[in-house]
């Protein structure tokens, strides 16, 4: 019997054969937090250490409140930055980076073979580079600073084929929220996800990120795609360490094998108030809307505001209507800056603002009032997620929302991409 | 980890997610313990952290915790009081920050189906069962990593005493 990704990573990291089910203690390669290294700086003081263990693996990245909107926040982001000073933590990236997930991928940590855990659910986004990764505690990336390790189980393993091909107008996001409305928000608790087919290995990076990143909202612990040409390509001038190419065997033991065939599949709209309360676009026509946001660690990348100015060319964002934009990393908004994806979007009426996570968590930069309703490239959808628990949130690609912002309601992308 | 806890039982649905635990607004502000819990379970139940009582016990359908990685989602419940979370099913990061912050999780989807809102019911660590008005459900144990946490009362004093600090 052959090994799973995750057999193979598990078993190089603690240096014996290891099972599915089995739980091991082990070092992490890198360990991500946010703003939230502020709180978790706190945890590390109750254990008595003076320096963390290994600095260099430590990676801080502000991200949630930037730039800060209070003074609790500027203060967090104070603590922060004296705190990696003393202890001596090189990879800190200050509120002019963007997204902790765009970031570390695009400065070379995200690499094929790493185990990377993270202060943050939707750490799962590194699968896109055949990393293993998973979302962890604050508490338990405190314990990481201090002792450099941390038990974890070996999670079985749900294959996905995603085969077909994909129609136009249909995205990456479109393909996750199907999965998820199949499978339901616990498809794939406890579990890894492998992402492969025709449709996967097709995708660019930038596709890959979104069904790892959304790996989260499936329940599940690392959700992953075994590391390719494009992989290599995208990881060779930046990578950050060694790294070792590891992928399934072909007669690998999975959990279960799930074939998804997406030639048919139209857009796909998450409604209020769970992700997987998912139909297909059809169903939701018509709902009006009051703000629409492009944007997040799911879909901020160049491909997805391309797309939206290629839908906003010379159109506008319909009167008593909200466009937000949030590149996913500095990175990236320099890129659309400079292909004149932004004087498109503001033309048409869309307020560009900083990258970051803004609103899409609720803390600040564009959060709802009670009866709003927007339509969202982000990842959740809860009640209050967004600022009021009256509020509706429904999620859907870049696209869908670029149609979406110039009609006033929920539209079909289809007609403006023809 | 007492090897006995009884308390009386808050109930709900499938899917409680960490925003409505939680709320994001929250997650920045740096509120003390008790501004956390008056705040606990506010965008699902209002009433919760006005009448919860030290010792209750939270049972709730399947996939408790599921969302965002915020320790609050368990500490804001932690510092109401509540001395368990019985769950059919529990979202992964949730369940071990629970057990981090040594707060047991308990799956058990017979139970949960068995147990009424606001009954008193008992857990039983020891033998693994949970005791209520209409039966007893056995739990399976803890695997050792968790024990081991559990009885040292969450992660902070485990990696203490790890680090050999008492």
């Amino acid at each position: 019997m052959g090994e799973t990704f995750v057999q193979k990573v598990f078993s190089k990291k603690v240096g014996k054969k290891v099972v599915h089910g089995e739980i091991v203690v082990l070092e992490p390669d890198y360990v991500m937090s946010h703003d939230n290294a502020a709180p978790i700086s706190k945890i590390f003081d109750k254990f008595g250490v003076e320096k963390v263990k290994y600095p260099e693996r430590i990676v801080i990245i502000l991200d949630h409140t930037v730039p800060a909107p209070t003074e609790v926040e500027a203060s967090n982001h104070k603590l922060i930055r004296e705190f990696v000073k003393k202890q001596g933590i090189t990879n800190f990236y200050d509120i002019n980076n963007g997204i902790c997930h765009q970031v570390l991928s695009e400065k070379g940590y995200a690499l094929p073979s790493k185990i990377i855990l993270g202060s943050d659910s939707h750490t799962t986004t590194y699968g896109a580079f055949g990393a293993f990764s998973a979302g962890i505690g604050r508490t338990e990336v405190a314990s990481i600073w201090a002792t450099g390790e941390l038990w974890m189980k070996v999670p079985e393993v749900h294959k996905f084929i995603i085969k077909g091909k994909l129609p136009e107008g249909v995205f990456a996001k479109d393909v996750a929220l199907h999965i998820i409305g199949k499978i339901g928000a616990d498809g794939a608790t406890y579990k890894a996800v492998e992402f492969t087919g025709e449709v996967a290995e097709n995708f660019t990076i930038a596709s890959r990120m979104v069904l790892s990143n959304m790996a989260a909202e499936m329940g599940a612990k690392a959700g992953y795609f075994l590391p390719d040409e494009k992989t290599l390509e995208y990881v060779k001038d930046i990578a950050k360490s060694d790294y070792e190419v590891l992928t399934s065997d072909p007669d690998a033991e999975y959990e279960k094998i799930v074939e998804f065939d997406v030639s048919d599949l139209t857009p796909q709209i998450a409604k209020p108030h769970t992700v997987d309360n998912v139909s297909p676009i059809n169903e939701v026509l018509g709902t009006k809307i009051h703000q629409g946001l492009i944007g997040t660690c799911t879909n901020g990348r160049l491909e997805d505001l391309e797309i939206a100015a290629k839908i906003l060319k010379g159109r506008k964002v319909k009167s008593g209507v909200r466009c937000l934009v949030f590149a996913a990393s500095m990175q990236e908004f320099i890129k659309a800056l400079k292909k004149g994806i932004f004087e498109t979007l503001a033309e048409s009426g869309c307020i560009i603002m900083n990258p970051g996570c803004g609103p899409c968590l609720g803390a600040h930069e564009g959060v709802l009032a009670p009866g709003e309703v927007a339509i969202s490239t982000a990842n959740r959808n809860f009640k209050g997620r967004m600022g009021s628990r009256e509020a509706f949130i429904y999620l859907a690609s870049p696209a869908t929302v670029a149609a979406s912002v110039i009609e006033g309601e929920i539209t079909d992308p289809g007609k403006y991409l023809l | 980890m007492p090897g006995t806890i009884k308390g009386r039982v808050w109930k709900y649905g499938d899917g409680v997610n960490t925003d409505v635990i939680y709320p994001g607004k929250y997650t920045y502000k740096n509120l003390t313990n008790e501004e956390m819990a008056s705040h606990a379970l506010e965008d699902l139940d209002p009433d919760f952290a006005k009448n919860v009582k030290k010792g209750d016990i939270i049972v709730a359908g399947k996939n408790f915790g599921m969302g965002s990685s915020r320790e609050q989602a368990v500490t804001s419940l932690k510092y109401t009081g509540i001395s368990a979370i019985i769950a059919k099913s529990f979202s992964r990061i949730y369940f071990r920050n629970a057990i981090n912050q040594g707060i047991p999780a308990i799956e058990s989807s017979d139970a949960v189906d068995a147990i009424e809102n606001g009954e008193t019911i008992e857990i039983d660590f020891k033998n693994g069962v949970i005791i209520t008005a209409k039966g007893n459900f056995k739990f399976p144990p803890f695997p050792d990593k968790m024990l081991e946490i559990l009885e040292a009362g969450g992660l902070v004093n485990y990696t203490r005493q790890k680090l050999g600090k008492k």
